[in-house]
């Protein structure tokens, strides 16, 4: 038995010698070496953050070209080519490398120090799946300069995009890139089921987590179901394109819907993925400047398990219009219209929050209020799409345009930016300009809709989409021009933004442990949080464990100060999956150089494949396998002991 | 109004008894959701700017329930009768009241329609190119297929959108009620040229639509002369003109050329400076067109372009 060694209870003053033993314990190290190395889960989810916003820039200068392309009739600023390249380019960034990877920034980021955790359950794979995720956009964007990049919009159809008629690296590029970047996806998936199930604080009962982890649990659990569909398509794709197999084939009997089944499949639960963490962001947030917790956080929680699990029976909306019998196109109309209930339930549980609170209007509050209405507005022009007949109309017209961009920005962007301005002190230390964050605010709230509130009506006018250019008596120039002039004004609003941030982060005020009073476990750590980020692991007694006593019901008491003291080495609490019981001290990994020497080798495999380098390929393959075994060389230092 | 020239808007004109159910469940649709903003709004700028009374009893976690079980409660009633109202509307937009007079079979082929209209007689068969005749009142039924990637074949203000799908054979039925021209579209991302793949349909009176079909179906009027080498030499290995020995099936067949409206697939009207412009440049005209440019010496552009003519 551990019980010897086991955890002892106690408190750990700042500035005493404990503190700086666990400095030394969790601190990278100095300069490059620990840049490379670190498996902290701040600096990863702070380079998710960067990386995905820098993504989010990429994909808004494509898009910025797009709308010049389309701001008059018969306009030839690029050629139909490049057109097709970028509103490829332009999508695939957006969705797949800009919305869930913020999304896992913020997760990563904060996961453990919501749940009261030392780190992630898995730090080295948390590295790896961000550097496999670099790896995988520089891959995706490689073959841009070259004139070359993916161009058969972001859901790749075939036989467009077979060998037939895609003849360049350009689908390639997509394909391998794409199954690279699944195993980030499935990587950070995994480590976000174990975390919420493994390192809870103690006392933490499922009832008692907090309300964004719910988004992200569902999200990871969508994503361990679904990415196998997409990772497997385009598997399929390449195959077909580089060793003439007929799986999209139809001259052998292929099929060009098999392809829109399997991407859809997946394509459908991505979107909820890449929401619905986002919606736990304002959950999160939103009370924090209403004075008072959600209204309804369990019919909330399990609204977020539902929408996940019902966006698995809804893929066929995307393809009302192949001809599949009325039958079908019944059965999944009506489950798209119902997947708008558990929105419902959200939608008032914010309503009732901000009625029932005393609302302080901070810029976090603006984005996560704005944020409320252009939810509404993209929810229920999801459920005029979820009406088969009237998609038949609708579906690929400027209209569904206006729908996704309204779920992707209005759900999405506004909440991240939100989310950015309500955690900017825990990740910089500093406080934001709360003038500049306004003036972002009213920018982007304005640019947004002036924006993509037409498309609405380009699309009710016909304006089909991926369209590089329209003739002038379409009835369309007014609403593009209104387009193009809505988007630059957003785009001005995120540069507004992202000066307030650098502008933040070397003169913004000093940021105290809680600036916002806000209820949650991150705001007992200093700002920014130390490396090991709670120097005693906390006992957790209730659902808001810093607004105690402030609440008309009587809940149970929670201890921040005294807790289980966890230094011998990196250690951190296992508690048990629904009642949080202390159950296992988790020795956790040291640094490790090992996550980017493998990510690199397998991400050297895909260029192989790519070049088809047969040596290459082979050699990375070996190489990639020896630095699993470095990765999982046994330490003794790693021995798990029971708790007491 | 912007909206009054919009040809393909399915939101104020709907022409047959396919899309105008559609059109109503379009506003009924669109009303509701946009109340629903409009409640969601007021109740939202309501809970922000609200008189608040000075703050006496802390706050409880459970107040404000009601709000999520009467806005759902509200929900779950609003959406399940759309979804009857909408099930009832896909049912009757699903099948013609009545047989379908005429089938015509359409294929979508990169950035092209081409439309056959078939015949126990097969020397009353015929093939034209991005214009659809049919007559009115009567339900027609398109059968779509593709020769090369998806397309989706649209005619917003007759009936919604069905793709055209390599391998598989799809259906669509379409009726207009009053002659008239309606515009159509592809509306699934094809290739480059994407954008240049319209066509219409003309709906006719009956008697009229007959006596267009019986034109179609006869051969090219017998023309001799310098130009109709010319075709045969450089046009005819993808144009086919019936009565010729020109038989390409590459390309449109150009028996009836001139009683088209519009050229290469709606980008141009179809006029004798278009024709001419269209020959010896439709890689400017339109990139990636299958349709080489054509350099020809200028005698042979004119007796082509004259023989072109001929072609009614």
């Amino acid at each position: 038995m551990a019980e010897a060694q086991a955890a002892q209870i106690g408190s750990i003053v700042p500035g005493s010698p404990e503190e700086k033993r666990l400095h030394e314990i969790w601190e990278a190290e100095p300069g490059w070496r620990g840049w490379l190395s670190t498996t902290d889960h701040k600096s990863i989810g702070l380079r998710y953050l960067f990386t995905a916003f820098f993504f989010l820039i990429a994909g808004g200068i494509e898009a910025l070209i797009i709308r010049l392309q389309l701001a008059r009739p018969n306009l030839s600023l690029v050629t139909p080519e490049q057109y097709a390249q970028l509103f490829t380019m332009h999508g695939l960034t957006m969705i797949f490398l800009y919305a869930l990877p913020i999304l896992s920034g913020f997760s990563n980021y904060l996961w453990p120090l919501v749940l009261g955790s030392r780190d992630m359950a898995f730090p080295r794979l948390n590295a790896f799946s961000y550097w496999i995720f670099i790896f995988a956009g520089a891959f995706l964007y490689a073959s841009f300069p070259l004139g070359q990049a993916p161009n058969d919009g972001w859901f790749n159809y075939v036989p467009f995009s077979g060998p037939v008629y895609n003849v360049g690296p350009n689908i390639d590029v997509y394909a391998l890139g794409m199954v690279l970047l699944g195993l980030s996806t499935t990587a950070g998936a995994v480590n976000f089921v174990v975390t919420f199930l493994r390192l809870r604080a103690p006392g933490m009962s499922i009832p008692r987590v907090p309300i964004m982890t719910w988004g992200t649990l569902a999200a990871s659990f969508g994503n361990l179901f679904a990415v196998p569909a997409v990772s497997l398509a385009f598997f399929l794709l390449w195959l077909d394109r580089n060793f003439g197999t007929h799986f999209f084939d139809i001259a052998h009997d292929g099929k060009a819907l098999l392809w829109q089944h399997l991407f859809w499949i997946f394509g459908h639960p991505w979107v909820y993925v890449i929401v619905l963490p986002a919606m736990g962001i304002v959950s999160m947030g939103l009370p924090t400047f209403c004075r008072r917790p959600l209204v309804g956080y369990m019919p909330v929680a399990l609204s977020t398990v539902a929408t996940m699990l019902l966006g698995f029976e809804v893929w066929v909306h995307h393809m009302f219009a192949t001809g599949l019998p009325s039958l079908s196109l019944s059965f999944f109309g009506a489950a798209s219209m119902i997947i708008s209930i558990p929105s419902a339930v959200a939608t008032f549980a914010w309503i009732a929050t901000i009625w029932l609170g005393r609302p302080v209007f901070k810029v976090p509050f603006l984005f996560f209020a704005g944020f409320i209405i252009l939810f509404v507005i993209g929810g229920v022009s999801g459920v005029m799409t979820a009406a088969v007949p009237l998609d038949l109309q609708l579906n690929d017209t400027y209209f569904v345009v206006a729908h996704l961009h309204y779920v992707l920005l209005g759900i999405n962007v506004f909440p991240v930016v939100g989310g950015i301005y309500y955690w900017f002190p825990k990740f910089s230390g500093r406080m934001n300009s709360e003038k500049l964050g306004r003036l972002a605010f009213w920018i982007m709230f304005i640019g947004f809709n002036l924006g993509f509130f037409p498309m609405h009506i380009a699309g009710l006018l016909g304006m089909p989409r991926r369209i590089y250019t329209y003739p002038p008596n379409m009835g369309w120039d007014t609403v593009n021009m209104v387009t193009t002039a809505g988007s630059f004004l957003f785009a001005l609003g995120v540069l507004v933004f992202v000066i307030d941030v650098f502008y933040s982060i070397y003169k913004g005020a000093k940021a105290p442990i809680n600036p916002w009073d806000a209820p949650s476990l991150e705001w007992t750590t200093p700002s920014p949080p130390p490396p090991y980020n709670f120097a005693v692991i906390p006992f957790v007694g209730s659902r808001y464990p810093l607004w105690e006593g402030r609440l008309a019901e009587a809940e149970g008491r929670s201890r921040l100060d005294e807790g289980y003291l966890l230094m011998n080495g990196r250690e951190t609490l296992g508690t048990t999956a629904m009642h949080a019981e202390p159950d296992a001290i988790l020795k956790m990994p040291a640094d490790s150089y090992f996550p980017l020497v493998a990510s690199i080798f397998i991400s050297a495999l895909f260029v192989a494949l790519l070049l088809h380098a047969l040596i290459m390929a082979i050699t990375t393959v070996a190489l990639g396998l020896l630095s699993l075994v470095g990765w999982l060389w046994p330490r003794p230092v790693l021995r798990m002991e029971a708790a007491a | 109004m912007l909206a009054m020239n919009a040809p393909l808007d399915y939101f104020l004109h709907a022409d047959g008894s396919a899309s105008k159910p559609v059109l109503t469940l379009d506003w009924v649709f669109a009303s509701i959701v946009v109340a629903v903003c409009i409640i969601v709004g007021v109740l939202l700028v309501m809970a922000l700017f609200r008189q608040r009374a000075p703050e006496t009893v802390l706050p409880r976690e459970d107040d404000g329930l009601s709000w999520i079980v009467v806005g759902t409660t509200l929900s779950v009633f609003a959406l399940l009768g759309m979804t009857v109202y909408m099930l009832a509307t896909l049912e009757q937009i699903s099948k013609p009241s009545r047989a379908p007079a005429l089938t015509i079979n359409v294929t979508a082929r990169q950035w092209w329609w081409q439309v056959e209209y078939g015949a126990d007689d097969p020397a009353k068969r015929f093939s034209t190119a991005n214009e659809i005749h049919i007559p009115t009142g009567e339900p027609i039924l398109i059968v779509l297929n593709s020769t090369d990637v998806i397309h989706t074949f649209w005619v917003p203000r007759l009936a919604g959108k069905t793709q055209a799908i390599p391998g598989l054979t799809n259906r669509q039925w379409i009726e207009a009620d009053q002659p008239g021209i309606y515009w159509g579209q592809c509306t699934e991302y094809c290739g480059v040229q994407h954008a240049h793949m319209a066509f219409k349909v003309v709906a006719e009176t009956p008697q009229d639509f007959d006596a267009w079909r019986e034109a179609q179906a006869k051969p090219a009027a017998l023309a001799e002369g310098g130009g109709r080498s010319v075709f045969m030499s450089q046009c005819s290995g993808c144009h086919a003109i019936r009565g010729t020995t020109a038989a390409g099936a590459y390309g449109p067949d150009l028996t009836h050329l001139q009683s088209r409206q519009l050229i290469a697939a709606g980008l141009m009207t179809n006029t004798q400076d278009h024709l001419s412009d269209w020959i010896s440049r439709p890689q400017e005209l339109k990139s990636g067109a299958r349709m080489p440019n054509f350099d020809l010496p200028a005698g042979d552009k004119a007796a082509l372009l004259s023989y072109l003519q001929t072609l009614r």
